[in-house]
C-alpha cells in the first residue's frame, strides 16, 4: 500500500488501533500507520480465546522483521474468536490491515468505552 | 594514598583546593557519616612480593589433582574425554579466540557459519528442527527451557524427576521461585525415574517435566514413556541429554521431547577445573520465537551467495527489552566451536562406535566391580558410560583410600542423594582401558576391605 487509508466506518485508539463495533462485539486490528512503522509483519501471537482484554492494556504481540510489539486493546470484553488464518500468513496484517488481516473479536464489557476513541479525522490529525 | 591510582600528592593537593577541604579525612568527615565508617584498618594480610605470590600460588595449585595424576573413574555430569589437537590448533585461531561479541554480527561470517554448522549438528543429533548457538551450560540450559514453557503455557508447576543433575535441579529452582513457579520432584524406583509417581505428578497446571538420559545414576530412562505421560497435559517435555550417547540412544526429537538440553563438555572441552562450557539447546519448531539465546541462519545475499545472519533477534533483550525471552544475549562460541569440531572429527560413524565403546567398557566394569566382594550394583537397569554401585564401608574413605594408589573411583551419592549414602558413581570415558578397570576392580576391593576392617575396628 502506497498511502495510508482510514476508513470513516472505525473507531481508533491513539496506540494505533481499530475497532469496528458491531452490538455487542467487537473486531479489533491494527492501522495502516502501525503496518507501515513495524514493516513486513512475520508473527502473530494471539490471546487464547475466553480470555480477557482491558482497555488501553497489551493483549497481542505482532512480531516484524524490526520488532515484537504489543499491541493494545481499544476496548474491554473477552476474547470471542482469534484470526486463525494468520498464523500461516501475517504478512496478511500488512496487505488488508482493516480487512483479512484483522486480529481478534472481542464481547465488550463495557460498551461506553467506545465514547473515549477516535473517530477518523480525529485520529489521522494526531498522526501528523 | 592507594598505590594503586595514580594520582600523585601535587594532583591531591590540587583536587582538595578546588572543591576547598583540607585533607581526604576531613572531605569524609564531611560526607559519610560517623554511624557507617569502619573506624579501624581492613583487616588484609600485607602485600606479597611477585616472586612470594608466585610461590604461593604455586602451592595452592600444587593442591589440585588432575585427571592426569590420576586414573579417574570420575564423572557426575562432566567426563574426561579426549581432547583432539585439532580443536586446540582451531579454537586457537585468534579469529576465534580474540573477538568480543559482534555488534554488527553479519561482517563476521566466519563466526556466523560455525554457529550455523554447530546448529545443524546438534539439531541432527537431537532430531529437533530448532537449535540455538549454545547456552552457558547444562544446568542453565535446563532451566531456561522452564522459562520458555512458562512463557509458552502460563502454568505454575514444574515436574522434574529426582534423577536429574543435582545442580540442573538447584538451577531450575532458583529461576523458578523468581517467577512463581512451584517445583514438583518425583522419586526414583529401581535408579529411574518412578514412572507411577511420574504420571501422577503431572495435571492440568503443569507447565514443564524434566527427566534427562542417562541419568544421574548412569541408568537409560524409558524417554518415550516419560514424553508420553505429559501428553494429554499442557506441559513442555524437555529432556536433558548426554549428547556423546546420542549416537546409540533413540534421539530426543524421537521420543516425544519437545525441548532438549544439556551439558556440552562432553564434546571436545576440557574439564577445565570445571568450566567454561557450553550448554546446548534445541527444540521443536513450536517453540521457536521462545527459544532463549542466539539463533544463526542461512540466506543469500543480494548476489545469490549463500550466506549466514543472526536471525530472530527480535525475540532478543537488545530489542525487546524486559519483554525478551531470556536474559541470555551471548551464546559460548568458543566452547560450541570446540563441540563441532569434536563432532565432525567424530563424524557420522564415530558418534556411534564411541556410543558402543562407552557401553562396551561400562558393561565390562560393571561386571568387574559387582564381582568385587562389598560392592554391589545399586540398580540394574541399562548402562551407557555411567553407573552406579553400593560399597560396603564408608564411601569417602574409600575413595580416599583408592586415591592414595592412584586411581579415583568415582564420585560419592551420598553428598546429593541421602537415600545412596553408600553408592559409588563410577564413570567411563573412552580413555579407560581395560587393563585401567581391572586395576579400578583390585584397588576398590582393597579399599572397601581395609575399610571394612576399620570399621569394625571401631564399633568393636
Amino acid at each position: 500500500m502506497a498511502d495510508g487509508t482510514y476508513p470513516e466506518d472505525l473507531l481508533y485508539h491513539p496506540e494505533h488501533d481499530w475497532a469496528r463495533i458491531e452490538g455487542d462485539t467487537a473486531t479489533l486490528g491494527i492501522t495502516w500507520f502501525a503496518q507501515d512503522a513495524l514493516g513486513e509483519v512475520v508473527f502473530f501471537d494471539p490471546p487464547e480465546v475466553g480470555s480477557t482484554v482491558t482497555k488501553d492494556e497489551a493483549y497481542a504481540e505482532v512480531e516484524s522483521v524490526k520488532a515484537v510489539s504489543d499491541v493494545i486493546a481499544p476496548l474491554s470484553g473477552e476474547i470471542i474468536e482469534v484470526n486463525t488464518a494468520l498464523a500461516d500468513a501475517p504478512e496478511t496484517i500488512n496487505s488488508d490491515p482493516y480487512g483479512e488481516g484483522w486480529l481478534v473479536k472481542i464481547r465488550l464489557s463495557d460498551p461506553a468505552e467506545q465514547d473515549d476513541l477516535l473517530d477518523a479525522g480525529a485520529y489521522t490529525a494526531q498522526l501528523s | 594514598m592507594s598505590r594503586y591510582t595514580s594520582v600523585t600528592p601535587d594532583d591531591l593537593r590540587e583536587m582538595l583546593a578546588t572543591i576547598g577541604v583540607g585533607s581526604i579525612d576531613e572531605l569524609f568527615d564531611a560526607v559519610v557519616p560517623e554511624g557507617v565508617r569502619l573506624g579501624r584498618e581492613i583487616d588484609l594480610p600485607d602485600g606479597m612480593t611477585e616472586q612470594d605470590v608466585y610461590d604461593h600460588l604455586r602451592d595452592l595449585a600444587a593442591l589440585n589433582t588432575s585427571t592426569e595424576d590420576e586414573i579417574t573413574f570420575l564423572g557426575a555430569g562432566m567426563y574426561d574425554t579426549y581432547v583432539p589437537a585439532l580443536i586446540d590448533m582451531l579454537v586457537t585461531r585468534s579469529e576465534f579466540l580474540t573477538p568480543y561479541t559482534p555488534y554488527q554480527p553479519e561482517i563476521s561470517q566466519g563466526g556466523l557459519q560455525v554457529m550455523f554448522e554447530y546448529q545443524t549438528a546438534i539439531s541432527e543429533l537431537t532430531a529437533l528442527p530448532v537449535s540455538n548457538a549454545s547456552v552457558y551450560e547444562g544446568p542453565s540450559a535446563l532451566a531456561a527451557a522452564g522459562y520458555l514453557a512458562r512463557l509458552a503455557n502460563r502454568k505454575g508447576r514444574f515436574v522434574i524427576s529426582r534423577a536429574v543433575h543435582p545442580h540442573s535441579r538447584e538451577t531450575l529452582r532458583t529461576m523458578a521461585r523468581g517467577y512463581g513457579v512451584e517445583v514438583v520432584e518425583v522419586p526414583l524406583r529401581d535408579g529411574v525415574t518412578d514412572p507411577d509417581a511420574w504420571a501422577a505428578a503431572i495435571d492440568d497446571d503443569t507447565s514443564a517435566v524434566f527427566f534427562q538420559n542417562p541419568n544421574f545414576l548412569g541408568a537409560v530412562e524409558d524417554a518415550e514413556a516419560l514424553a508420553g505421560a505429559a501428553k494429554n497435559s499442557p506441559a513442555v517435555v524437555v529432556g536433558a541429554y548426554d549428547p556423546l550417547t546420542l549416537g546409540i540412544l533413540v534421539p530426543p526429537g524421537e521420543c516425544g521431547v519437545d525441548v532438549a538440553v544439556g551439558e556440552g563438555q562432553q564434546l571436545g572441552n576440557r574439564l577445565d577445573f570445571g568450566g567454561p562450557s557450553f550448554g546446548f539447546f534445541a527444540a521443536t519448531e513450536a517453540y521457536l520465537r521462545r527459544m532463549p539465546g542466539r539463533i544463526a541462519g542461512e540466506t543469500r545475499d543480494v548476489d545469490g551467495r549463500r550466506g549466514f545472519v543472526l536471525t530472530l533477534q527480535t525475540r532478543e533483550q537488545h530489542i525487546r527489552r524486559e519483554k525478551a525471552t531470556s536474559n541470555i544475549c551471548t551464546s559460548q562460541a568458543l566452547n560450541a566451536l570446540a563441540g563441532v569440531v569434536y563432532l565432525t572429527w567424530l563424524g557420522r560413524q564415530g558418534i556411534v562406535e564411541i556410543g558402543d565403546l562407552l557401553l562396551q567398557r561400562t558393561a565390562y566394569a560393571r561386571e568387574k566391580l559387582a564381582a568385587v566382594d562389598g560392592v554391589t550394583l545399586l540398580h540394574e537397569q541399562p548402562a551407557i558410560r555411567e553407573f552406579a554401585v553400593r560399597v560396603d564401608a564408608p564411601v569417602q574413605r574409600v575413595i580416599e583410600y583408592c586415591q592414595d594408589l592412584g586411581v579415583n573411583p568415582g564420585y560419592a551419592l551420598g553428598r546429593d542423594y541421602e537415600e545412596f549414602s553408600d553408592g559409588l558413581l563410577v564413570a567411563l570415558t573412552e580413555q579407560r582401558t581395560r587393563e585401567q578397570i581391572d586395576l579400578l576392580a583390585q584397588v576398590l576391593g582393597e579399599a572397601v576391605a581395609a575399610e571394612r576392617g576399620a570399621r569394625a575396628e571401631v564399633t568393636a
